[in-house]
């Protein structure tokens, strides 16, 4: 079995956020970069069918030459061997088209990307892809089993849980669950020695076609100082959410 | 050319995530100088929509659960069918796993957590949150076609009485190699993605022996439960619950926060909530910097309190 993790290089989750330019574009400045948490738990997945199944584990980001220490903390983890598509990732669609064309070329069963990166929110990827690839799609994955070539999934949904099965190839768009936060494997000092032996190639983009452009961010207007009520004053509460802010 | 809007339905019943959906679809059309549609599946009261400005009921001709491969196509014929330029939908699990398909469908740029109307529309541009609402993005959307995935609770629901028309639509029905075997849904809950109100606890509750006051508070207040990290990492609560930047986001219009400190990655994932309420021991707990309105005391002694007194004002106000 071949599996292929796509992995979105993304500001730590404690980053402050900025921009420059006129408010055009993100501020990197003393921002840590991390594996979006969705694809730590797709990887350690992967790692499990690795072990467990003998897949080969690829992974491939969509960015510049400064994601690809976050792609050598996935080979410390335990890929086999890396991608990165040398361009930068501004539209979800363009991004989707790039994995696309690495996933055709690799001929993976099983394609592992995560909810959503927590930059942009744009849980739009693995759908484009699965849709682009005509494989199966199962979103906000909390589960995934393989035998005998058929996918068994668990979808999270509104309120509750439902179980799939599909046929491969299929493209999951994975979150916590798919793997337990405990669990979770970070890279040790043999992994990052591996890690250094094991390819990393960089690919030429494909095309440049785009659906959207991101033109101008901003923040939140500062919060309003909050109204302290006392605990032997629950009355007041009361009002206040009925009367003020009338949310009951 | 028109507006097209996805209605979902809950066991028949269109949701209330759907009828924003709608009244958005409604304003959007007037600007845009256009005529609204909405393609509905299976529900028993698609009358209503007439109350939030939908001017063409599309009813499918189709009764299976939802399949994403298999609405997502059909979606894609009604907008083709009504020649739609924006198709909009909610931020509803169901309407997240469909939205990317589509729009690889209708070759349509997609924006999601949309969270008010265009602010321009030449070029066609939308405001959506990012990085888990700590900014904001106005994105242009550079398509032909362009999809529209509208924040929960960011629009609200707004009344505009038509008289639809109603077409019966028989899209034509795709294969797909996906199978639902089974779904597990609790039906007596409110799910976080649907809630107004939304009772959240961290780990100041000591176990998880202690929830029951949690639910006896969300119960007054028809509201969801919910939990941080630590809190369903430590098996207390299920994964489902767990609430913030790597959980589920909430957009509710009120959140209480109970014994939960108001970290970074918590936050990130609340603060689009419109009210926010803190009831913390510790005055120092950052989260008295983000919220609305803040009691400094012991959960154990204020929620039952707060509870007794709700019940109260429910019953005044029934
Ligand atoms: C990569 C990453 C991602 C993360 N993602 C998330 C996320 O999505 N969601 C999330 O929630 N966290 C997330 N976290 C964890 C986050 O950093 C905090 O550790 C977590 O939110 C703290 O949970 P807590 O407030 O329940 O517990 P604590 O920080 O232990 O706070 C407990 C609070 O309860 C108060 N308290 C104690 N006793 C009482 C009492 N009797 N009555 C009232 N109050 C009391 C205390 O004063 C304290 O403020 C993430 C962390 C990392 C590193
Ligand atoms: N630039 C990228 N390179 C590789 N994978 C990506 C990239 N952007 C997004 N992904 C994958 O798609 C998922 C969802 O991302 P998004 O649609 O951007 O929210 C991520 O969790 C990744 O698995």
């Amino acid at each position: 079995m071949k599996i292929l993790v796509c992995i979105s290089h993304v500001p730590d989750t404690t980053s402050k956020i900025n921009f420059t330019n006129d408010n055009t574009t993100f501020d990197n400045n003393g921002v840590q970069f991390v594996i979006n948490p969705n694809d730590e738990f797709g990887l350690t997945r992967a790692m499990w069918f690795k072990e467990k199944q003998n897949a080969t584990v690829d992974v491939v980001n969509v960015g510049g030459p400064e994601t690809e220490s976050t792609l050598r903390k996935a080979l410390a983890i335990g890929a086999d061997a890396a991608f990165r598509v040398n361009t930068a990732p501004t539209d979800g669609f363009a991004v989707a088209k790039e994995l696309t064309k690495v996933a055709q070329d690799g001929g993976y069963d099983l394609i592992i990307a995560g909810r959503e990166s927590i930059d942009y929110n744009g849980g739009m990827v693995p759908g484009m892809m699965a849709a682009a690839l005509g494989a199966s799609f199962v979103n906000n994955c909390i589960a995934i089993e393989i035998e005998g070539g058929k996918a068994t999934a668990v979808r999270e949904i509104d309120g509750g849980k439902e179980t799939l099965t599909s046929t491969l190839p299929l493209v999951i768009g994975g979150q916590k669950g798919l793997v337990e936060e405990s669990d979770l494997k970070i890279p040790n000092m043999r992994g990052i020695m591996m890690a250094r032996k094991k390819p990393l190639t960089v690919l030429k983009p494909t095309e440049n076609k785009t659906f959207t452009a991101s033109v101008h961010f901003e923040k939140p207007a500062p919060k309003g100082a909050i109204k302290m009520v006392d605990a032997d004053n629950i009355d007041e509460l009361i009002d206040l959410l009925h009367n003020e802010a009338k949310v009951i | 050319m028109s507006v097209l809007v996805y209605i979902e339905s809950d066991n028949g019943t269109i949701k209330k995530a759907a009828l924003e959906v709608a009244s958005y679809g409604r304003a959007l059309a007037n600007t845009l100088n256009t005529s609204l549609s909405a393609v509905v599946f299976s529900s028993e009261n698609s009358e209503l929509l007439g109350n939030y400005g939908v001017d063409k009921v599309l009813t499918v001709d189709f009764s299976e659960k939802f399949n994403a491969k298999v609405y997502a196509d059909i979606i894609t014929q009604a907008a083709q069918k009504e020649q739609a330029s924006v198709v909009v939908l909610s931020s509803s699990a169901d309407s997240r796993y469909l939205a990317p398909m589509l729009s690889v469908g209708l070759d349509a740029g997609y924006v999601p957590n949309v969270i008010e109307l265009p602010t321009q529309t030449q070029p066609f541009t939308v405001k959506r949150s990012v990085f888990s609402n700590k900014a904001f993005c106005k994105t242009e959307i550079t398509t032909e076609v362009k999809i529209i995935g509208l924040s929960n609770n960011a629009f609200g629901l707004v009344e505009h009485a038509v008289s639809p028309q109603t077409e019966s639509f028989s899209p034509k029905i795709i294969a797909s190699e996906i199978t639902v075997e089974n779904i597990d849904k609790a039906t007596n809950k409110v799910s976080i993605a649907d809630a107004e109100t939304v009772v959240s606890a961290g780990r100041g509750l000591k176990g998880p022996e202690n929830w029951g006051m949690i639910e006896d508070l969300a119960k007054v207040l028809c509201a969801a439960t919910a939990c941080s990290k630590p809190v369903s990492d430590l098996g207390w609560r299920p994964h489902s619950e767990h609430v913030g930047q790597t959980g589920k986001p909430v957009a509710s219009n009120l959140y209480i926060a109970i014994g939960i400190s108001g970290a970074i990655q918590h936050l990130a994932g609340i603060n689009s909530s419109k009210v926010k309420v803190v009831i913390n021991t510790d005055p120092e707990a950052p989260f008295f910097k983000a919220a609305d309105y803040g009691i400094i005391g012991d959960a154990f002694e204020v929620v039952p309190k707060l509870t007794e007194k709700l019940k109260e004002f429910k019953a005044q106000n029934a």
